[in-house]
């Protein structure tokens, strides 16, 4: 448990550098949801209440001439601090809900609510900026830039979310922040090496990083462990955990390992475009 | 932030999209170089054409010229005085100059102006084109002792250095001909008293010519060389490279002799290709080759003032050359004071003591609007009034430069379709760019990145692009400009062929002139362009949905 120590320099409270980035953006619509957290604030208060629902959601794409149904309307919800599993078959429309839950697609019909705020109805720029302050993603094939450094990658999410002015009023802090965040992933000794550079553990570990370099609410993970060896998985499955742990961050993660899925809080399975709980 | 970051990181490491930006670069520099060269030949021509011509002229069509001048001269100074900086006479008529070469005489047609040397500089830049420094200052048509144009050889000498030294040739030639014919004449004296003594001696006792056929037939041999060694002078004095000796015509010189070795006539500057021709020798190199030098006389005919005009003919001695460079003139004008030319063809008025002119030229004050003032002029000339024609140096020379104009207006015009080709390839490129990309701006848009800084990313590269290569074409253009005679130099070794011929242009240099608004415009026309060439791409990355852009591998 080697990660435990620098993961509790992060927990809100103790962590400065968190301030003075979320004061940044009074502008932000979501302001009320933030609000609402910091009113209903108790760690002990958040635990029993869903932070994301999916309430009878339906989504097809079109393929040529043929309609392809995914999700036939499909009811989701992932409590606050717990770490949720969806598991299915490939094709069976997990990473379409967790596209969902993002709301990096839209939903054919159904609602998406996060923290009580409907989110797939809100306007691009709106979606954009929920994106950017209240999920962090990981992908199966990581993404990350291959132009920026590691440490750049990790600040990316926050230099997208200000403008260059604000970016540099608040530069040393975002840098401290990744930093930290580097660190706990353990990839400090590695913040300017391309991601060219790096084996995929790592390239997971860093787009943990920079999903929570935001210090984001909820954490979308899309086979985090898919691309990986066992070992690799499984660390960056205990790093995740760890995050659960210490910072009460909610995991929504899709996988298809069912050995990964029993570790988790809740279980879900996909199957048929039809949800079934598990756990 | 990032949007900069990352055009930046494009920048750096996709080299292909500079390879597509090169044809940016190569359309800069060519616009640039094309630009200041039209712009340096143009303003050249320009130059030489008003060198000689003042801004406006009144003239008449008639030889006889204008018999009241300051009555035109009072009239125009009334109604443009406030533009007006000079005004001079002049008369202008058609001539043969007959000079000689190698002992041949020479006849051929000029232009013959009549200057006021003391006016005639304040209206145009006749005077900087006068081959000797003295005259560049102030023209005075006196034969200076040397010092024409030290840097030509094939000029040295000239002056009364040359005129001295030819004279000198041509009195060690008649001195030796006189000596030559006082032998002949001994030796012939010789002959005869033999020939009467064998007469004397003979057996008939009478001289008989015709008894003797053989000493008869001597004697005229001898006669007849004596008849040729008389008329021999004239013929070898003519071989020299120098004018002959001819009757002092009418004038100053009447009643004694012309010491040509002492005194000048009437001083005439002669256009320089009149007097010489420019070619090549074998090894390639321009050569000047001059017929006529400083110091030698010509002989000029023109007609008279009268009705019908009679051709006279009157003397000069040429006191310097005419270089414009404007092969039309130099080939045609010589230029003699107008006095001369005015008493000589009987323009002067007897009574009033006025020189009738056949043109009056007129310069304007800088800044002064030209064809306004031809306008007022014009109306203070009317056809109906007056036989006078009012034309600006412009309408003199209009066609021309309205053809190099159109010329340098075409020219750019294509030279902006090579850039715009070069658009195509950049938007080719870019479309290539945004593909490779998709997965890069799904990730972005995951992120929380609105398409407006999607797409900025790629407009601030294709800004990016376009700065850097127009930027890289301004460089290259204007070091081609700034080295554009050495590079035509490398490109005659390269192709053996002579890029830049000195003797079609009068050039010794490829003359450029760099307008910084010419630059200006050509760059940010440039970068409009790579702009306008990654709009379509940019729209397109803005436009792609995130989850089709995460999954495309």
């Amino acid at each position: 448990m080697n990660s435990t120590t620098p993961a509790k320099m992060l927990t809100k409270p103790s962590t400065p550098a968190v301030g003075p980035y979320r004061v940044v953006r009074p502008e932000l619509e979501l302001d009320s949801i933030e609000s609402e957290i910091v009113k209903s604030g108790l760690p002990e208060s958040v635990g029993c209440q869903s932070i994301v629902v999916a309430r009878d959601v339906t989504k097809s794409y079109r393929r040529s001439k043929t309609i392809v149904p995914v999700l036939k309307g499909v009811d989701f919800s992932a409590e606050r601090g717990k770490i949720t599993a969806i598991i299915g078959q490939s094709g069976s429309g997990k990473s379409t809900l967790l596209h969902l839950l993002g709301t990096l697609d839209k939903p054919d019909s159904g609602e998406i609510h996060f923290d009580g705020q409907r989110t797939d109805n809100l306007p691009a720029r709106k979606r954009d900026a929920f994106r950017n302050t209240q999920l962090g993603m990981i992908f199966q094939f990581y993404h990350l830039l291959p132009e920026l450094t590691l440490l750049e990658n990790i600040i990316a999410p926050a230099m997208i979310g200000q403008s260059i002015f604000s970016y540099f009023r608040n530069r040393s802090a975002i840098i401290q922040r990744a930093k930290g965040l580097a660190e706990m992933v353990g990839l400090s000794h590695r913040l300017h090496h391309k991601p060219c550079e790096l084996s995929g553990g790592e390239m997971q570990r860093t787009a943990i990083a920079r999903a929570l370099v935001t210090d984001p609410q909820l954490l979308l993970a899309d086979e985090p462990t898919g691309n990986l060896d066992q070992e690799s998985g499984q660390s960056i499955l205990q790093l995740m955990r760890n995050l659960n742990r210490d910072t009460g961050l909610t995991i929504v993660m899709v996988t298809h390992d069912e050995n990964i899925a029993q570790q988790c809080d809740a279980l879900v399975r996909l199957k048929g475009g039809k949800l079934e709980p598990l756990k | 932030m990032y949007k900069l970051l990352l055009c930046w990181r494009y920048l750096k490491t996709r080299w292909i999209a500079l390879a597509s930006i090169v044809s940016v670069t190569l359309g800069v520099a060519t616009l640039i170089v094309v630009n200041s060269v039209m712009d340096g030949f143009t303003s050249q021509m320009q130059d030489r054409m008003h060198g000689i011509l003042s801004d406006l002229v009144v003239e008449t069509r008639g030889t006889n010229g204008i018999s009241e001048p300051n009555w035109y001269i009072e009239r125009i100074r009334a109604r443009i005085g406030n533009s007006v900086e000079g005004v001079t006479t002049v008369v202008t008529l058609p001539a043969m100059m007959t000079f000689h070469h190698n002992g041949a005489a020479h006849t051929q047609q000029i232009n013959l102006i009549g200057i006021d040397q003391k006016t005639y500089a304040s209206v145009s830049d006749f005077s900087k084109y006068l081959i000797h420094p003295d005259n560049q200052s102030q023209l005075d048509f006196n034969l200076k002792q040397s010092g024409y144009a030290p840097d030509r050889e094939a000029l040295q000498p000239s002056g009364w250095e040359y005129r001295n030294r030819v004279e000198q040739l041509k009195k060690e030639r008649l001195s030796q001909l006189e000596q030559y014919r006082e032998l002949q004449e001994k030796i012939a004296v010789e002959q005869r008293k033999q020939l009467s003594n064998q007469l004397q001696d003979s057996h008939f006792g009478t001289p008989n010519l015709g008894a003797n056929p053989e000493s008869s037939t001597g004697s005229m041999i001898k006669i007849e060389s004596e008849k040729k060694a008389e008329s021999e002078p004239s013929t070898i004095e003519a071989m020299l490279a120098g004018p002959s000796i001819q009757p002092i015509p009418s004038g100053e010189g009447r009643g004694r002799m012309f010491d040509a070795s002492k005194e000048q006539r009437t001083g005439i500057v002669l256009g320089i290709g009149i007097g010489s021709v420019r070619g090549r020798d074998l090894a390639g190199k321009v050569k000047d080759y001059f017929f006529i030098r400083p110091g030698d006389d010509v002989s000029v005919a023109f007609p008279n003032a009268g009705t019908p005009p009679r051709a006279i003919d009157e003397m000069f001695t040429v006191v310097d050359f005419y270089e414009s460079k404007m092969s039309e003139y130099d080939a045609t004008f010589a230029f003699v004071p107008i006095e001369a030319l005015q008493r000589a063809r009987g323009m002067i008025d007897p009574l009033s003591k006025v020189g009738a002119v056949t043109s009056i030229q007129i310069k304007l004050k800088k800044g002064s609007d030209l064809s306004a003032a031809r306008d007022a002029l014009r109306d203070e000339f009317p056809p109906t009034e007056s036989y006078v024609q009012v034309n600006s140096w412009r309408d003199t020379q209009g066609p021309l430069l309205a053809a190099v104009q159109m010329e340098t207006t075409i020219l750019n015009v294509l030279l902006f379709m090579i850039i715009a080709v070069a658009g195509f390839g950049i938007l080719a490129t870019f479309f290539m760019i945004v593909v490779e990309k998709t997965r890069d701006i799904g990730v972005l848009k995951s992120l929380g990145a609105p398409g407006t800084g999607i797409a900025s990313i790629f407009l601030g590269y294709g800004v990016l692009l376009g700065s850097v290569g127009s930027g890289a074409g301004v460089v290259c253009g204007l070091l081609f400009v700034w080295k554009i005679n050495e590079i035509a130099r490398v490109l005659e070794w390269f192709t053996g062929r002579e890029v830049f011929d000195p003797t079609v242009y009068y050039f010794d240099s490829i003359p450029t002139i760099i307008h910084p608004f010419t630059i200006v415009w050509v760059s940010i026309g440039a970068v409009l362009i790579a702009i306008m060439a990654s709009v379509l791409p940019s729209i397109r990355a803005a436009r792609m949905h995130p989850v089709e852009a995460l999954r495309y591998e």
